[in-house]
């Protein structure tokens, strides 16, 4: 029994565990979320960090030597960002044909994202890291972490609150807009690219291919004008 | 994205293509801090900077950049997992989430909705107005 205990403390004192139970926990989490049919309450991030966390606490683990290994994993999150140029790149034609609608709405969607989570946020009363954690969190979470730490905030809290506004505009998207009627796939996958980043482009592709496209767009500049917005912020202040 | 993009690449051209990427959000971090001499205390994501950057690499060379596309296509296509990591942070903050866990959720339901209404009504206005115009 105490030689299992050793060979247990051995490998939980080494990083490699740490990436490897987080792969295996995201291969498990797909084949759970594929087993649901993949409905967008079945979140793959969500469903891997749960059971990352319960793995955590069972064997007594802090997040700090659970990061030891899995902040390589975290460190692909900069490339990944720069890689959004290339669906930005591929639809070149469509945002120059419909550019000035996009503009529009980027800039109107945008600041309501920010300016409603904070405004709601700060009526509940929440402290000034909590607000400073929500107002990214319509962008893809690498950017909104970089923002929250800029403006104070806690990039974790950031990152979960991201993951939640994607799948609550996913689950949304699609009713919302068929209730008002709205049959303009470019206006919706722009609409829930903006509010809902990756995980809504990931749902408008399901739906439709233009929206897709759209969305993708939408989850590109958003990334990149919240990034410039919050700056301005920061140098009004400063 | 496609499976021609990543079929015929040699195991060496993925490392250059990943290396373009990284190479891209360095050039973006040192854009930012060389900003950050003309206005301190300036913050700005480096792989932001990185990513237009990227995006004008990729109109000049009219998107010929095979492995480059290639490794951005395989890191999207895994974005989901490279969150993982900071949202298992959540566990450091049990006593937050006990305490705004539902003001939280409630604020980003109501501001998503929000948004979505704003972004595809002011999507649609913009383009009646130019249709309108037009005719």
């Amino acid at each position: 029994m105490s030689g299992l205990f050793q060979i247990g403390e051995h490998l939980a004192a080494l990083p490699l565990t740490w990436l490897g139970l987080t792969l295996v926990a995201y291969i498990l989490a797909l084949r759970i979320a594929a087993a649901l049919g993949n409905s967008p309450l079945a979140n793959g991030v969500l469903i891997t960090a749960a059971l990352v966390i319960v793995c955590l606490l069972l064997t007594g683990t802090s997040y700090e030597t659970y990061f030891s290994g899995a902040q390589f994993v975290s460190l692909l999150l900069g490339p990944a960002t720069v890689s959004l140029a290339v669906p930005l790149f591929r639809n070149l034609a469509l945002v120059k044909r419909s550019w000035l609608p996009i503009v529009v709405a980027l800039i109107a969607g945008s600041l309501t994202a920010i300016g409603s989570a904070v405004a709601i946020a700060a009526l509940f009363g929440a402290p000034a890291e909590v607000i400073a954690s929500i107002a990214p969190k319509s962008v893809s979470a690498p950017i909104a972490m970089d923002l929250a730490k800029n403006l104070g905030g806690l990039p974790s809290l950031a990152a979960v609150l991201v993951i939640l506004t994607g799948i609550v505009g996913a689950v949304i998207v699609t009713p919302l807009m068929n209730l008002l009627g709205i049959t303009n796939f470019a206006a919706r996958g722009f609409a829930v690219g903006v509010a809902s980043h990756g995980i809504g482009t990931a749902r408008a592709l399901q739906v439709n291919q233009t929206a897709g496209a759209f969305s993708g767009i939408g989850m590109a500049l958003n990334g990149a004008f919240t990034a410039l917005l919050l700056l301005g912020f920061q140098l009004l202040h400063s | 994205m496609t499976e021609k993009d990543t079929k015929s690449l040699s195991p060496s051209a993925w490392v250059a293509g990943f290396a373009v990427l990284i190479l891209c959000q360095l050039l973006g971090e040192a854009l930012v801090s060389a900003l950050r001499l003309v206005v301190p205390g300036l913050s700005f994501p480096g792989a932001v900077a990185g990513m237009m950057l990227l995006l004008a690499l990729l109109i000049v060379r009219k998107g010929r950049a095979p492995a480059v596309l290639a490794a951005a296509s395989g890191l999207l296509g895994i974005l989901s997992l490279l969150f993982v990591p900071s949202a298992v942070g959540v566990m450091q903050y049990g006593d937050l989430i006990a305490a705004w866990g539902l003001q939280l959720l409630v604020a980003v339901i109501v501001s998503t909705v929000l948004t979505l209404l704003v972004t595809v009504g002011a999507f649609l206005a913009t383009e009646r107005y130019l249709s309108r115009r037009q005719s």
